[in-house]
């Protein structure tokens, strides 16, 4: 089975503060990562290769220094390691990505299983998986939290909704997003991490992936930022003060209120 | 990419302040950009010297088509024979925008049995409903209820497209914006009509809730968002609305699904309920362990409410993902929300900021919690919560 794995490199959001003097995002110290629910898209595609067969390639589109996740991933497990990488990708939203995902992954080859983290930690969207799927035309399923059976051919799998989960069966190729509760990702293994040392990854650059060029970057996004701030908080408070019986007492009297 | 006019540059500094990616810097006394760049067009409204501008976000004028696609539509979610309460807000929000651009304001019902649930749409708020039922609908699969919505689009062109921010909106609406060639804002908590050209403007955090981003679809359409539940406020139904229902039949073929539903499970009630309780009771990572939880589950108890954590606690693994509020778990919005050892990390106020009222005990007094309560109890909560606990039963029982 050849499977292939996107991933992002993202800033470590948990790191992420508002600095409330400037009102601008504080960036010291923040590492680049590894989305994290990429690394259980790539965990499940290690573990299905462990038990059905076949290849796990990681995929990332990013600045040339997104190299790094993807020798993580390989030292994780993975086999080969494609970089999508050109400045005239640069601004894409996640129409403009999903073109140039599956003009990628049409150019290496195509895969038997796309498996993709739910949403980035930066964006949030979860667009990019369900999307590159309609481009690729293959079925997909979102919030997968449990592969029941896998086989050549055709997957059961269990989907995480609002109410509770169904229980999908699907035809290969298809693509799944995944949840966190799907697994516990290892850790690097030596063995791996000299791999990833050595590895030859594959770069593609606008050029490779016979793409129309007005389908990505800026120019293929059909949305725009037009303003980013800062989020208003509310701000007016009181704060019950006294011994701690005390504040018990009012905190218990103001609850009767509403409850 | 960001064109930097050296000439006009005054070396002032206020791209560097403002840039929420630490992308641009004066250097020598001349604004450089760095690969940080995300091209977000932030610093240009900054830039009072008007050096900077982002190449190809000119702009242009009305392009072909676009006064073609015209009124909006508000995705009626339906799942196991009801409909998402999310419609319901989505149709008070989407009321407004189209009172204020002069169009019909249009739900989106697609079922395997439609019943009273059209005459319900109208009575929050739509002037129609496009039905179409058909038993290929019965379970959802992102296919056949992407298909539907697709052609429907194709057919009636509306110029926006609203749906809940659900597992099932975020599933299949992306779907529908790719086949559409399409814009799609993920997760808005703030829809506006630009006043200039009628645009709509999609406001959505962004970086784990670190900023926010407005978000604009200028030149394709539909304009289609996702909008997170809780954040809207529904109208009161009234039955006496009239509007048009207006059935819709999707050749067969579009509504074949390569993915086929085979059970459901539900998850129990207490997990559920979180988004449609009262009083929610929430824990992070100061409870130090499962343990912690205890108090906070016999808290909930008493004041019959239910059970949520921060997404440190779900990390830590003393309590299930289901309980997580915040920017990757639910977002609430009860009436009291009690957050106890939550130091309020951005992420998780975007989940809970527009409860009602915000309680938060914490023994840091300068935890960002406390600039979004409503009352604030700087202590710790092993000693407060079970008094709590205590006072409570006493003021029941006497």
């Amino acid at each position: 089975m050849k499977i292939i794995v996107c991933v992002k490199q993202v800033p470590d959001a948990k790191d992420v503060r508002l600095d409330p003097k400037t009102n601008t995002l504080s960036r010291e110290g923040v590492q680049s990562i590894i989305n994290p629910y990429d690394r259980h898209a790539l965990e499940e595609a290690v573990r299905l290769k462990e038990k059905v067969g076949g290849t796990v390639t990681v995929l990332t589109m990013g600045p040339p220094q997104a190299a790094e996740i993807l020798r993580e991933s390989v030292s994780c497990g993975a086999d080969e390691a494609v970089l999508v990488s050109d400045r005239a990708f640069a601004g894409a939203d996640t129409l403009a990505t999903t073109y140039t995902l599956s003009q990628a992954i049409k150019k290496i080859g195509g895969a038997d299983l796309i498996l993709c983290g739910k949403q980035a930690i930066d964006g949030d969207t979860a667009q990019v998986g369900p999307g590159l799927a309609v481009r690729m035309d293959i079925p997909y399923v979102t919030c997968v939290r449990r592969i029941v059976e896998a086989n050549d051919k055709a997957f059961v799998v269990e989907r995480l909704m609002d109410d509770g989960y169904d229980e999908v069966e699907v035809t290969l190729p298809a693509l799944f997003t995944v949840v966190k509760e799907i697994n516990e990702p290892r850790l690097p293994s030596l063995k791996g991490k000299m791999r990833a040392k050595k590895l030859a990854i594959t770069t593609l650059s606008a050029g490779d992936l016979d793409a129309d060029t007005a389908q990505l970057g800026l120019k293929g996004s059909p949305t725009w930022v037009v303003k980013v701030f800062a989020p208003q908080l509310k701000g007016e408070r009181t704060m019950i003060e006294g011994t701690v019986q005390e504040q018990v007492d009012q905190l218990a009297e103001k609850l009767m209120e509403w409850c | 990419m960001l064109l930097i006019d050296i000439d006009a540059c005054i070396g002032c500094g206020l791209c560097e302040e403002n840039c929420a990616f630490d992308a641009i810097h004066v250097v020598n006394g001349i604004a450089e950009v760095n690969e940080n760049c995300t091209l977000c067009g932030g610093c240009v409204d900054y830039c009072e010297a008007g050096a900077l501008k982002i190449e190809g976000k000119e702009e242009c004028g009305e392009k072909d088509g676009l006064a073609a696609w015209s009124g909006i539509w508000v995705y009626a979610e339906y799942r196991h024979g009801r409909i998402a309460p999310v419609t319901y807000e989505l149709l008070g929000a989407g009321r407004k925008l189209a009172d204020q651009k002069k169009v019909p304001l249009s739900a989106v019902l697609l079922t395997d049995k439609a019943g009273g649930m059209p005459a319900q749409l109208i009575s929050y708020g739509a002037d129609q409903v496009y039905v179409v039922e058909d038993h290929a609908l019965a379970q959802f699969t992102d296919e056949a209820y992407g298909n539907a919505l697709e052609d429907l689009a194709r057919q009636y062109k509306p110029e926006v497209i609203l749906a809940g921010a659900t597992a099932i909106g975020r599933s299949f609406i992306p779907r529908v914006a790719t086949s559409l060639k399409t814009g799609l804002t993920a997760d808005c908590t703030q829809l506006d009509i630009q006043q200039e050209d009628g645009a709509l403007l999609q406001t959505r955090p962004a970086f784990g809730g670190n900023i926010m981003a407005t978000i604009a679809c200028p030149n394709t359409r539909p304009q289609m968002a996702t909008v997170r539940p809780l954040v809207m406020k529904a109208n009161a139904p009234d039955p006496a609305r009239k509007g048009d229902v207006i059935h819709y039949t999707i050749s067969p073929d579009r509504l074949a699904s390569r993915v086929k539903v085979r059970n459901f499970v539900a998850l129990e009630g207490d997990q559920v309920n979180l988004n449609e309780a009262d009083i929610v009771v929430s824990g992070g990572r100061g409870l130090e362990s499962e343990k912690g939880f205890q108090m906070i589950a016999e808290l909930a108890h008493l004041l019959d409410g239910a059970v949520a954590a921060s997404r440190a606690a779900v990390d830590s693994g003393w309590i299930p993902y289901p309980h997580q509020v915040g920017q990757t778990g639910k977002t609430v919005s009860p009436k009291v929300y009690i957050a106890c050892g939550i130091s309020g990390a951005i992420q998780h106020l975007v989940g809970m900021q527009s409860s009602d009222t915000i309680i938060a005990i914490n023994r840091d007094p300068h935890a960002p919690i406390f600039n979004v309560a409503t009352y604030g109890v700087v202590g710790d909560v092993f000693e407060i919560v079970p008094k709590l606990i205590d006072k409570i039963k006493q003021v029941r029982s006497s």
